[in-house]
């Protein structure tokens, strides 16, 4: 990483310590919601096993999703304030400004992941995973973490006003809701089911849960990982053709 | 030439139908202040940002301290300080963390960047705010932050996009004490405004640009020769009594609407005593006298109205 993309990472890691929003929704709202479910919600639902230990991997994606919102406002603040000139004028890449971003909400998502397992252990969640089933989750979910940034970083860039950017990101935010992260896929009805089937986030989900319930499924994992390379594929390539074009 | 600073030759940007620079001609001597004048979407932003490499020109070459802007816009940006229209200031952190973000990126060393962090703060009154969020600065003090973040790194050109819009005139003043700090310190400064005083008080040379077309160049004293001379203006209550003046001065041309009469003349003591006495000896009563000496605004309206007439006669 060049030193421009260092000191940038270090200003927009400085935006998220002073936003409180920001704070509260990327990190404290997942957690808030994970007690809602497994609480309020979570006797109701069968799920063939314990309510905790099949929430916990759709709560780690609600917490990368939700960690979004504030990126794409930020990426656009950035880009109708002003500041952008000031960078370009000073010759700091186009690579650093986004590569911050970027790497900025993947820090704020493991941070709050990171939240997310600790109440889960608090709550109950007890896994079966091996060390190598860990190092997989985690692989997963940092590669779902860099997918969602880079396709919100070019939501954010291609946003007219950062209003619209935090609106354009919410279907991204709700989508693990439509997937099989709260309740299986199985049990929605007709055309929401085929919906969650085939989403990009429930085989992420689903790979984690396998992992962490010491039973990995290679299929999952694989279509969960070509998710992730397609998306970030697509944020990266849409993010650098918007940056050209709009400044 | 070693003391042109920025030199320009039929810039040409167009977007779609709409031409916004139609040809512009610059050259600016290191060292002064040159101010573009022009009312609003004149093209004067667009200038600044070919100027500064932000945007490319569909024809025409520009060169900014030796180095032509389009080939070599590298060693154009290590040159040059920019403060846009907008202040670009980072609101969530402090007055002095902005200034230390120019200094990291300008790769200042941590001791030299302390030094020039400090010199600026005090150098633009805002020590005491220095640890405070930009965004509970007023628009003067995000202006003053935003220049002296331009000024890290010493760039010798600077562009100012209308520095002082919006500004209260203390503010406005202080800016103007700073450009001129500037200025003697060997900086050049190309700035564009929309108020014809400030060109008048800062620059050197002024260029008028309107509807993407300089209209005029020179120092301020040329351009207020090129408008016609001093007149005195008479108000009256009524329009009897401006009839009766209007037969006593052939020469001046009347308004009606307004009960003035505009009277040419060189506005010195001798003939405004001449003028009263004529008055008075067929007892005519004026409400109202005042002497006009050309300012910049006449110059303005004078040059981008007639170039409106052209425009519209084309």
């Amino acid at each position: 990483m060049s030193t421009d993309a260092v000191i940038m990472l270090r200003r927009n890691f400085k935006h998220t310590l002073r936003n409180p929003v920001t704070v509260f929704n990327a990190v404290l709202l997942p957690v808030v919601i994970m007690l809602m479910f497994v609480y309020m919600l979570g006797n109701a639902f069968s799920v063939g096993v314990k309510y905790i230990d099949y929430a916990t991997p759709g709560m780690i994606l609600l917490a990368v999703s939700y960690g979004l919102g504030a990126t794409a406002t930020e990426v656009n603040d950035d880009m109708t304030k002003g500041i952008i000139n000031r960078f370009r004028v000073m010759d700091v890449s186009r690579g650093a400004v986004m590569t911050g971003h970027v790497i900025v909400t993947m820090l704020r998502s493991l941070i709050s992941i990171a939240a997310i397992i600790g109440v889960a252990f608090a709550l109950g969640f007890r896994p079966s995973a091996s060390s190598l089933d860990w190092l997989a989750v985690i692989g997963i979910i940092v590669a779902a973490c860099f997918a969602t940034s880079w396709l919100t970083v070019a939501v954010g860039l291609a946003a007219k006003t950062p209003q619209s950017a935090g609106l354009a990101i919410v279907p991204l935010i709700l989508l693990p809701f439509f997937s099989s992260a709260i309740v299986p896929a199985a049990k929605m009805g007709a055309g929401v089911r085929q919906f969650a089937e085939y989403q990009p986030f429930t085989p992420i989900i689903e790979s984690l849960r396998g992992l962490l319930a010491g039973t990995p499924s290679a299929g999952y994992a694989i279509t969960a990982l070509a998710w992730c390379a397609g998306i970030a594929i697509v944020g990266y390539v849409w993010a650098l053709a918007t940056f050209r074009k709009r400044v | 030439m070693s003391n042109t600073a920025i030199a320009a030759s039929g810039l040409r940007k167009a977007y779609g139908d709409k031409i916004v620079l139609g040809g512009i001609d610059l050259d600016v001597r290191a060292g002064t202040v040159f101010s573009l004048l022009g009312p609003n979407g004149a093209g004067k932003t667009t200038t600044v940002n070919v100027l500064t490499t932000l945007l490319k020109a569909d024809g025409g070459t520009a060169r900014v301290a030796g180095h032509d802007v389009a080939t070599d816009t590298k060693a154009v940006r290590a040159a040059i300080g920019v403060t846009g229209q907008f202040a670009a200031v980072d609101e969530l952190l402090t007055g002095q963390e902005n200034l230390q973000l120019m200094a990291d990126l300008k790769h200042v060393g941590a001791r030299e960047g302390q030094r020039v962090i400090t010199e600026l703060l005090e150098r633009f009154d805002l020590t005491e705010s220095a640890q405070k969020l930009v965004s509970t600065y007023s628009g003067g003090m995000r202006r003053k932050l935003d220049l002296a973040m331009t000024l890290v790194g010493n760039p010798r050109i600077i562009f100012l996009d209308e520095p002082t819009t919006g500004l209260d005139p203390r503010s406005r003043r202080t800016m103007w004490d700073i450009v001129r700090g500037l200025v003697a310190d060997g900086v050049t400064i190309f700035l564009t405004t929309q108020y014809l005083d400030e060109a008048d008080q800062l620059a050197d040379r002024i260029a008028v640009l309107n509807h993407g077309r300089l209209v005029a160049q020179g120092t301020p004293s040329e351009l207020k020769r090129q408008v016609p001379g001093s007149h005195v203006r008479l108000r009256f209550t009524d329009v009897f009594e401006l009839d009766a003046a209007a037969r006593v001065l052939p020469g001046a041309t009347r308004d009606d609407e307004d009960l003035t009469l505009r009277v040419p003349g060189d506005g010195g003591v001798k003939s405004l005593r001449a003028l009263l006495g004529q008055l008075d000896e067929h007892s005519i009563d004026a409400d109202e006298l005042s002497v006009h000496t050309p300012d910049l605004d006449d110059v303005f309206l004078a040059l981008t109205g007639r170039a409106n007439t052209e425009v519209n006669a084309q």
